[in-house]
């Protein structure tokens, strides 16, 4: 279980996260929507632990544990997965390489043994199939001229590898098509479990009629203003977000 | 930036343990007194029990370093060498040239199996099919210890030994080549190098015959204040074809030591050579105290029509890295390939490139060279591509990429294109990036420290080379460059 209490985070001195309190169950799936600026990608990086993403105030635990002192690598051996709104390129690095090193990297933190290149393959295969990831795809260097489709679904590959236990998904819609958004969408449900947690991202409910979430926040200047069910989504949708960004100016 | 900020800080404590082949071998060996002069050579042509021929080309080599003065144009900044300090010949104590392995010392056979050298032939052969053999000749400071295979190598008409039994054996072939790439005069380490060189390889490939397995030398300096000044000559006869490995170690030492080689192919017409070089000689500590000094001449000369010599080299260790492999393009439709990758951490310097010098008509050459510098290292790709003035249609491609980890350290390019002839096509592309903190978070985010997250994207950065050099090297060669990379990011 996810719980983020009074958390205060800055960039480079500038205060972007305001106290925030968010508590995620296992098998939830939380949205969370705001106007640009609001501070929805900070909490994602600050919950991925990037560096230069301070915590000033509060704290964020994952099933008891305190991860305020643990570094990004670790959060991700102990279930943590951001899929990027901007996934980054690594020139050289077949994905298919990179797939390996990621999950060796993880199973080799937690203790366990690396896997076989066989059962790796086996796994691979399986698992790109579902996300209409070919082969060809697979062999060329991680994000390297990749369309926008290509790196949302290799996000969402990662992810079905990886199983983390906390996902979060950062404008995982953004520069998508119908068409991919609807694979995308498709791969990130049948993820869905009683033992994942899954925080969405995204400005626009259209994301949410395919991952139709548990509970809608709405995020304004570094704060959760308003928290809902997923009806709260299509209101947004209509009304936009200016009666939130008003109040917070009132 | 903070992952900059660590860097620095990890940079500055910097351990050399990592340098894992920093041992000493214990063994009593046999020096020539501190010093050079004309009795020194005549003591090292004495103990190889050369003709007079070789002493005197010796002796004449020397009498021109005399008149010679060090070159300075490397971005290289070290004290003067005082030549008179070292010593220029040790062997270990024993009878030279031992006929097989039961008679080399156990103790330089543990040594190489610490290095990962296995040369018993039977050990070699117990875990390897046929086709991934690797003869190896080993050069233990100023000799050559062992070399395995030569039977088998004999049946193909190869010639594999140390240069110093092919200067008794095989004098035609030795006083045909030797030094018709790399003229005695060329250059203050060459001339050295042609005055004082102790051991080597040498190698023949005969008309026709593609060379049956790997060739590989691998060199190893031990004693203290003592200089390593190997010679390498391989010569491919028409329509032959050789591969050869050169490895390199030496132990941890607070004083330098110093490696001046020369190395030099032949290719006859429509014959083949590719020379793969993983250089990891001791770097020197986190101050930037001890290490090699390493002033090598390479150079292929493609003599003939349709022959083609190529290049790949992983630069890791030394302190002082100068050594410009390079392809003259005589015959024509020759071909030279330069492929490089050069890691300096630490307070390493690398001054090393390559010169493509388009002689003959139809010529081509490709330069791939991938720079990477962390600590407060200096690295500098210098090159040169040219064109005679007969060398009609000559073509070359160059790519030159450099990556910086952290911002203490400088990558440089130092280019030379000369063309005398309006046919010629010569394409220059450079490059020069750090590892962003975006790309690291990228990868600790999918569980990747930092270390690993380093390895994997300078593992990409050199793909292209990678991939020149020979299946059971190239592996070798991305373990290497973790290693040698270990500590320079936070």
């Amino acid at each position: 279980m996810l719980e983020i209490k009074n958390l205060h985070a800055e960039v480079d001195g500038n205060k972007i996260l305001r106290g925030i309190d968010l508590v995620v169950r296992p098998g939830e799936i939380h949205a969370i929507m705001g106007p640009n600026g609001s501070g929805k990608s900070t909490l994602s990086y600050v919950l991925a632990g990037k560096d230069d993403y301070e915590i000033t105030e509060g704290t964020i635990t994952y099933n008891g544990v305190d991860w305020s002192e643990m570094s990004a690598h670790e959060r991700a051996a102990a279930g943590m997965f951001l899929a990027f709104q901007y996934p980054i390129e690594i020139p050289g690095v077949a994905t298919m390489t990179f797939l390996k090193t990621a999950l060796n990297a993880q199973r080799k933190a937690r203790g366990e043994d690396e896997i076989s290149t066989p059962d790796f393959m086996k796994l691979v295969r399986e698992k790109s199939k579902a996300l209409n990831v070919t082969p060809e795809m697979l062999r060329r260097p991680l994000n390297v001229g990749f369309s926008g489709g290509e790196k949302k679904r290799a996000e969402i590959l990662q992810m079905s590898l990886l199983e983390p236990t906390l996902c979060v998904l950062d404008e995982t819609d953004s520069g998508l098509d119908i068409d991919a958004l609807r694979v995308v969408s498709e791969g990130v449900n049948q993820l869905r479990s009683p033992d994942r947690s899954m925080i969405v991202i995204t400005h626009y409910q259209r994301l949410l009629d395919h991952i139709v979430p548990d509970v809608v926040h709405v995020l304004s200047k570094g704060k959760i203003v308003k928290t809902g069910g997923k009806e709260l989504a299509l209101e947004l949708e209509k009304n936009g977000y200016a009666e939130y960004v008003d109040e917070e100016a009132a | 930036m903070a992952a900059v900020q660590e860097t620095i800080d990890q940079v500055k404590a910097i351990d050399v343990d990592q340098y894992k082949y920093g041992f000493v071998t214990d063994i009593e060996s046999e020096l020539a007194p501190k010093g050079l002069n004309e009795d020194i050579v005549a003591y090292i042509s004495a103990k190889k029990d050369e003709p007079e021929w070789m002493l005197n080309w010796r002796l004449e080599a020397f009498r021109r370093w005399k008149t010679m003065e060090e070159p300075t144009w490397a971005r290289v900044d070290y004290p003067k060498i005082d030549f008179e300090d070292l010593h220029y010949y040790a062997a270990p104590k024993k009878r030279e040239g031992p006929k097989s392995l039961d008679e080399v010392d156990p103790e330089i056979l543990d040594t190489y199996k610490k290095l990962g050298i296995p040369l018993s032939e039977q050990e070699i052969l117990a875990g390897v099919a046929p086709e991934n053999r690797v003869a190896v000749d080993a050069v233990f400071d100023s000799v050559s210890v062992a070399t395995t295979f030569k039977e088998e190598l004999a049946k193909a008409g190869v010639i594999f030994c140390p240069i110093s039994e092919a200067i008794r054996e095989h004098p035609e072939l030795v006083q045909k080549y030797l030094g018709s790439v790399v003229p005695v005069s060329d250059n203050f380490y060459a001339t050295l190098n042609s005055a004082v060189f102790s051991d080597g390889s040498f190698v023949y490939i005969p008309p026709g015959v593609r060379c049956p397995m790997e060739l590989s030398t691998y060199f190893r300096i031990n004693e203290p204040n003592t200089g390593q000044f190997e010679r390498t000559l391989i010569i491919a006869d028409k329509g032959s074809y050789v591969s050869y490995l050169e490895g390199c170690t030496a132990p941890q030492r607070d004083e330098n030591q110093l490696h001046a080689a020369v190395v030099e192919l032949v290719a006859l017409e429509d014959a083949q050579i590719k020379y793969s070089t993983v250089q990891n000689w001791y770097p020197g500590d986190a101050d930037g105290k001890g290490g090699i000094y390493n002033f090598v001449t390479k150079r292929g000369d493609c003599r003939e029509k349709n022959s083609k010599i190529s290049w790949t080299q992983v630069e890791t260790g030394s302190a002082i890295t100068w050594k410009y492999p390079s392809c003259i393009l005589r015959g024509d439709n020759s071909q030279g390939e330069f492929y490089s990758i050069a890691i300096s951490n630490g307070h390493q310097q690398i001054d090393s490139g390559t010169k493509m010098i388009h002689l003959g008509k139809n010529t081509s050459s490709r330069i791939i060279s991938k720079g990477i510098s962390a600590g407060v290292s200096q690295n500098t790709y210098r090159g040169q591509v040219s064109a005679h003035r007969k060398a009609s249609n000559a073509r070359n491609f160059t790519q030159c990429d450099s990556l910086l980890i952290g911002d203490k350290c400088g990558a440089h390019t130092v280019p030379y294109i000369e063309s005398k002839n309006s046919t010629a096509v010569f394409e220059h592309e450079a490059t020069t990036s750090k590892i962003s903190d975006d790309q690291m978070f990228y990868c600790q985010a999918r569980g990747l420290d930092d270390e690993e997250a380093v390895a994997l994207i300078v593992n990409g950065f050199v793909r292209d080379v990678i991939q020149q050099l020979p299946m059971e090297f190239a592996v070798e060669a991305q373990k290497l460059i973790s290693i040698s990379l270990e500590g320079s990011v936070g």
